[in-house]
């Protein structure tokens, strides 16, 4: 479905990303966890092209988007749907116009459709009931859940999610990667799903990469990760600082 | 010294350049987009309610005030003379050919360029311009086509509306207040007025409508950082805007007068 080769991308002359390498096949779940700042969302937004990268190449479904300029990039989106860490809701508009938007720009203009549509996506992310309401007056969950119902409402082959959980409570982190999970096997949709919430991780993917200094230092299965010994991963998995680290050794 | 200072020059004139090259290329890009893509009409209508419609009380006591005052202003002068009846000429052709479009495209600059450039920045800031492209939603297309069509239909009418308003107001004030003879100010407007005044008008209204709204779109799409970023592009739009409307108004004129010579001929 998806492959990275050898991406590289530099901003403001601090190195991002350093040479990143990846496979996703069709239908799986794969997390990229990572340190703040070290590049995950900037990988995330390569792959459906909002961000050009210095040198690489990216191939969906044996097309390298690399090139391609944003009018061509139109039909390689129409396959990915993206759901933005804030959600990124238009708050011109309600919450069925911003779920029925891209129906509405393909082209879809009967009302009953759309309606109908609104609504199935809705119980999809389980909002039924809230067409009306604004961006403004829902909750950080509320919002991703919506953002989500835009992002799939086209039926993409792929879902990208950028920090799906972050700024949410346990109980609401918990009920998004369940919903996660139930899209992967409703609708059999591939998932990349960008964390650093290692319960988030482990609960919706099939497989982990670790993003360290800008290159996938890991990748494999949860358990694998799970049972590692390499300190770098374990001090990730702990959340143990370089300076708690050295505490222990010198006791 | 001398080397870091050519350093600085040399980099401010790089920055003015990529920033012009920057507008021109949106001006290129909207314009294939006009011709090659559907129009959003509902946003289009929108754009000339915002525009058009929300600009008229400005617009109105723009005209008004400037028209009444340029009058007894020039009133005070000419009647030293023994000319005050051809105030009518004067008030109505400075409206027309100067006032008129310059002092609307500053209003328009500072009331729509200052929500345009905010809004599409506000979009820029919180992702939403994202989101419009990877719904395969090409933002040019989207927000800034509607906002240029309707500009360019909104302008001249505004500026229409802003000439006819001055040149009302300049009358009232001569008739009422400076008691100037009605009949011989209004034969002596009508005969220094021609058509070719109000064509350059609204002519420059037009251009005037085309710098700022590019000038203000790409600002909005070019702001950074937060707030701070929107708040700093909002305020660079209505400067920019309004700085490029005072300087093309000169060239304008001076091309315009050719096509369009001032005067009696």
């Amino acid at each position: 479905m998806l492959k990275v080769r050898d991406l590289m991308k530099t901003i403001d002359r601090q190195e991002i990303l350093r040479g990143v390498d990846l496979d996703v096949a069709h239908g799986e779940t794969l997390a990229i966890i990572g340190r703040s700042g070290g590049g995950k969302s900037v990988l995330l937004k390569h792959l459906v092209g909002l961000m050009q990268p210095d040198a690489g190449e990216i191939w969906i479904e044996d097309q390298n988007i690399i090139g391609l300029n944003e009018r061509q990039l139109g039909a390689i989106r129409q396959k990915i749907g993206i759901l933005f860490q804030g959600a990124a809701l238009f708050d011109s508009m309600t919450v069925a116009e911003n779920i029925a938007f891209p129906l509405r720009e393909a082209g879809e203009r009967n009302p009953k459709v759309l309606r109908e549509k609104v609504r199935e996506m809705l119980d999809v992310v389980e909002l039924e009931g809230q067409e009306e309401k604004m961006p403004e007056s829902l909750s950080g969950g509320m919002k991703k859940r919506v953002g989500l119902a835009r992002s799939i409402i086209r039926r993409p082959k792929c879902v990208l999610y950028d920090e799906p959980t972050s700024g949410l409570d346990p109980v609401v982190a918990d009920s998004i990667n369940r919903l996660i999970r139930r899209l992967q096997k409703r609708l059999g949709m591939t998932s990349i799903v960008v964390t650093h919430d290692m319960k988030s991780a482990f609960d919706v993917a099939n497989y982990i990469a670790y993003l360290h200094e800008g290159r996938i230092y890991f990748y494999g299965a949860p358990i694998q990760l799970q049972q590692t010994s390499d300190p770098i991963l374990q001090d990730f998995l702990l959340g143990r600082s370089a300076e708690e680290r050295g505490n222990k050794v010198e006791s | 010294m001398i080397a870091r200072l050519f350093n600085a020059l040399g980099g401010t004139f790089l920055a003015f350049f990529q920033y012009l090259g920057e507008v021109v290329l949106l001006a290129a890009d909207t314009f294939r987009s006009i011709f090659t893509h559907r129009l959003r009409w509902k946003l289009f209508l929108n754009q000339i309610v915002e525009i058009g419609l929300l600009s008229q009380l400005v617009v109105v006591i723009t005209g008004g005030f400037t028209g009444a005052v340029f009058a007894a202003q020039t009133f005070f002068q000419f009647n030293k003379i023994g000319m005050g009846s051809a105030t009518g000429a004067v008030v109505s052709v400075a409206i027309c050919r100067e006032l008129g479009p310059v002092l609307t495209a500053l209003m328009v600059a500072g009331r729509v360029g200052a929500a345009m450039s905010a809004e599409i920045g506000t979009m820029k800031v919180t992702e939403q311009i994202d989101a419009l492209r990877a719904l395969a939603v090409y933002p040019t297309d989207y927000l800034v086509v509607p906002r240029a069509l309707a500009m360019m239909v909104s302008m001249p009418l505004l500026v229409a509306e802003c000439i006819a308003v001055g040149i009302a107001a300049g009358y009232f004030i001569a008739i009422f207040m400076l008691e100037i003879n009605g009949t011989y100010y209004m034969a002596n407007m009508v005969r220094w007025t021609r058509n070719r005044d109000i064509i350059m008008g609204l002519s420059k209204a037009f251009c005037f409508g085309i710098l700022i709204v590019f000038i203000s779109c790409q600002k909005g799409l070019s702001a950074r950082e937060g707030a701070v970023g929107v708040g700093r592009a909002t305020t660079e739009a209505v400067v920019n805007s309004s700085l490029a409307v005072l300087i093309c108004n000169f060239f304008l004129t001076m091309l315009l007068n050719i096509i369009y010579p001032a005067g009696y001929q």
